[in-house]
């Protein structure tokens, strides 16, 4: 592991992000820990309310108002730069600081959910290209459109040319998906966060993006944070998976065990209530009871207990698992951790 | 098309339907041209049954299930329903007048429970609503009526003095669940009545579906681009592509042996919950055809790998290829496509 490029490039670790509204405090973080590696994707799946986007905002430190990191590193060995092969806590920068500005965009990028409102209907895409280009990189106005043009065409975007002086209403969903993306590849991150790429989109566009995302990361050895819902998505990009519930990273592992062999029962849970394109039709799915907790209301001890079906009562209930390695996974969860708690009270 | 079932088991039949949007230009507002939202539909729905319509944004699905309830008024074409008396009236045809008391028989469950929800109304007030409007004037019997609605979509009557912000999204989408049951509807259309919940959600949602389907021999029309979720709550399946239905078939038989090239694309872009199937996808290239202008041929040639000469030119109708599996596409026959499971 002491090889250069088996170190991750971006490493979370115990991460918390807290909200502190009037009403009180909201933990949309509680402790969240993860590698990213160039060439490899990671997956991050969850419910709404999990505390996945709040990740990859606080990743790249523009959580809004009343939202503060209050616990945790966030470490990004940084490959450009005045001092490359540097690792910085991010989570120590302030967010509008020269060097955090100059991180974000340029080595870890951000494609949000909403292709429609990512995109100012203001200017052109080319003008927005141009910009991104132009804050990083040194060059003049001429070599920025070029760029942008090429950036168009590796995005699979016909007519580039045309479509540079085009606004952002005037392409369809999934085009203007690629635009988000090659705005995103502008300055060549060596990190991308995906948030939710293809939820907006209809399946066969989904299945043309997601092939788009895997060539280029081919191409550029990217380290790809892809942040979903959807299972499948899951199955088919992610090569590790961390799966969140309520802010913890409830387990975490290689996607194959993930999927075939998953120890806590909510990733359980999860996988047996999506309606599968392989299941017969017309049957009762297994469900998990109950809906997630509000945020004020977060249960004590285990985030999952209320909903879980093996929960141990005088135990779950009480106090927080601690994350376990189980085979290839690390899970939190007390069906795995009762040898420890044994030793822990002798 | 439905020569062969007895006229008592269809409750609803859809012959040749149209709905044109127009396009209008300039200060005149002259005309000059039209969107084909849904461009001769023909479909049947069995008593108690489930079909789904499914495609692509922008293919005409909520069109056509708007059409039905007369949300819209059609271009042309029949919607033959069966109402409980048992005359059959063409809901196309009705003049505005006459709707009302067809409107107890057909019912509607929105997609985004946040937002088809009034939030100055409690619990009572919106399931109460559709009785209060249909004649029971009595307030105990409407408390009666929504405690039990209330209790058979599984939220307590309690509840009933509540708003719905103080709901969350599974059971915001019971409570309009509850306010469409409320008349007893025999036919009631479900425009992606899943699409905006959480995975975990959505699966009590399809089995309370299921379960009310099985208790109150209700009749669906699932509206849904999900094909997972379409493939676990249907009887059969409609596809749709650019205002036409492209292939009609019984669920397992769609999707295990599909006879048209776009259902079979369609399917290959579902990404499989399983990461030991990551598949070879087939590649749809392209967008989906302009309504307004759709290309000549079967209009999903420029797509299609199978594509030959003859479907540049003509238009293919929808044909009965095997009992209850119609498709149209000129080569239905001699293609061999691939299902959901053969990969």
């Amino acid at each position: 592991m002491s090889n250069n490029h088996d170190r991750p490039i971006l490493s979370v670790r115990e991460l918390k992000t807290y909200f502190f509204p009037d009403e009180g405090t909201v933990k949309a973080v509680d402790g969240v820990s993860f590698d990213v590696y160039a060439g490899k994707t990671l997956g991050i799946v969850g419910e709404s309310g999990c505390g996945k986007s709040v990740t990859s905002r606080s990743i790249l430190r523009i959580l809004e108002e009343p939202g503060r990191i209050v616990a945790g590193e966030i470490l990004l060995r940084r490959h450009k730069g005045d001092k490359p092969g540097i690792e910085v806590d991010l989570t120590q920068l302030k967010p509008n600081s020269p060097e955090m500005r100059a991180i974000r965009g340029d080595e870890i990028a951000l494609i949000f959910q909403e292709p429609m409102t990512s995109l100012s209907a203001h200017y052109t895409i080319g003008n927005q290209i141009m910009e991104a280009i132009r804050l990083h990189r040194n060059v003049s106005k001429k070599e920025a459109r070029h760029r942008a043009i090429e950036l168009l065409r590796q995005v699979g975007i016909p007519q580039p040319e045309r479509r540079l002086n085009e606004y952002s209403f005037q392409l369809s969903g999934g085009l203007r998906q690629r635009v988000v993306i090659a705005l995103a590849l502008s300055c060549d991150p060596t990190v991308l966060i995906a948030d939710e790429p293809t939820t907006a989109l209809d399946v066969t566009t989904q299945a043309q993006i997601l092939d788009l995302l895997r060539r280029l990361q081919e191409e550029r050895q990217m380290a790809i944070i892809l942040i979903t819902h959807n299972m499948g998505v899951i199955a088919e990009m992610a090569d590790e998976v961390v799966v969140m519930y309520l802010g913890r990273d409830v387990e975490k592992g290689p996607v194959d065990d993930i999927f075939h062999a998953p120890k806590h029962p909510y990733t359980r849970a999860l996988l047996c209530s999506i309606p599968s394109l392989l299941a017969p039709p017309r049957v009762q799915l297994p469900t998990i009871k109950g809906a997630i907790p509000h945020p004020y209301n977060r249960p004590r001890g285990c985030p999952f207990h209320p909903r879980c079906a093996e929960v141990i009562t005088g135990l779950c209930d009480v106090r927080q698992p601690q994350p376990v390695t189980v085979s290839r996974q690390r899970v939190c969860c007390f069906l795995y951790n009762e040898g420890l708690i044994a030793v822990e009270q002798t | 098309m439905a020569a062969q079932q007895t006229k008592s088991e269809i409750l609803l039949e859809v012959k040749g339907l149209k709905k044109y949007f127009p396009i209008r230009k300039g200060l005149l507002r002259k005309l000059i041209g039209y969107v084909r939202a849904v461009d001769g539909v023909d479909f049947y729905i069995k008593q108690g049954e489930t079909l789904s319509l499914v495609g692509e944004s922008g293919c005409g699905k909520t069109t056509t299930s708007r059409c039905i309830l007369r949300a819209l008024s059609p271009t042309a074409g029949q919607i033959l329903f069966r109402t409980g008396d048992g005359t059959v009236v063409d809901v196309a045809q009705l003049p505005k007048s006459r709707l009302r008391p067809l409107r107890r028989e057909m019912q509607m469950i929105f997609q985004d429970p946040f937002s088809s929800l009034n939030p100055r109304m409690t619990l009572f007030d919106i399931v109460g609503e559709p009785l209060l409007v249909n004649g029971v004037r009595n307030y105990q019997e409407r408390v009666d009526r929504v405690s039990e609605l209330l209790r058979m979509v599984g939220l307590r009557p309690e509840y009933m003095r509540r708003y719905p912000h103080a709901f969350s999204g599974g059971q915001r989408q019971r409570i309009g669940i509850a306010r469409a049951l409320a008349l007893n509807p025999r036919l009631v259309v479900a425009d992606e009545p899943v699409s905006a919940l959480d995975v975990s959600v959505q699966a009590q949602i399809l089995n309370l579906m299921l379960d009310l389907q099985a208790r109150l021999g209700l009749t669906f029309l699932f509206v849904a681009h999900d094909l997972s979720v379409v493939k676990h709550i249907s009887d059969r399946v409609a596809v749709m592509y650019v205002g036409q239905i492209v292939e009609v078939a019984v669920t397992e038989t769609l999707f295990n042996t599909p006879k048209h090239p776009y259902t079979e694309a369609l399917m290959s872009a579902v990404p499989k919950p399983d990461p030991r199937l990551r598949s070879k996808r087939i590649p749809l290239e392209g967008d989906v055809a302009d309504p307004a202008n759709p290309p000549p041929g079967c209009y999903f040639h420029p797509r299609c790998k199978y594509a030959i000469d003859i479907c540049r030119q003509v238009t293919p109708q929808l044909r009965e290829v095997a009992p209850e599996h119609y498709v149209s596409c000129h080569r239905a026959k001699d293609l061999d496509l691939a299902g959901v499971l053969s990969r």
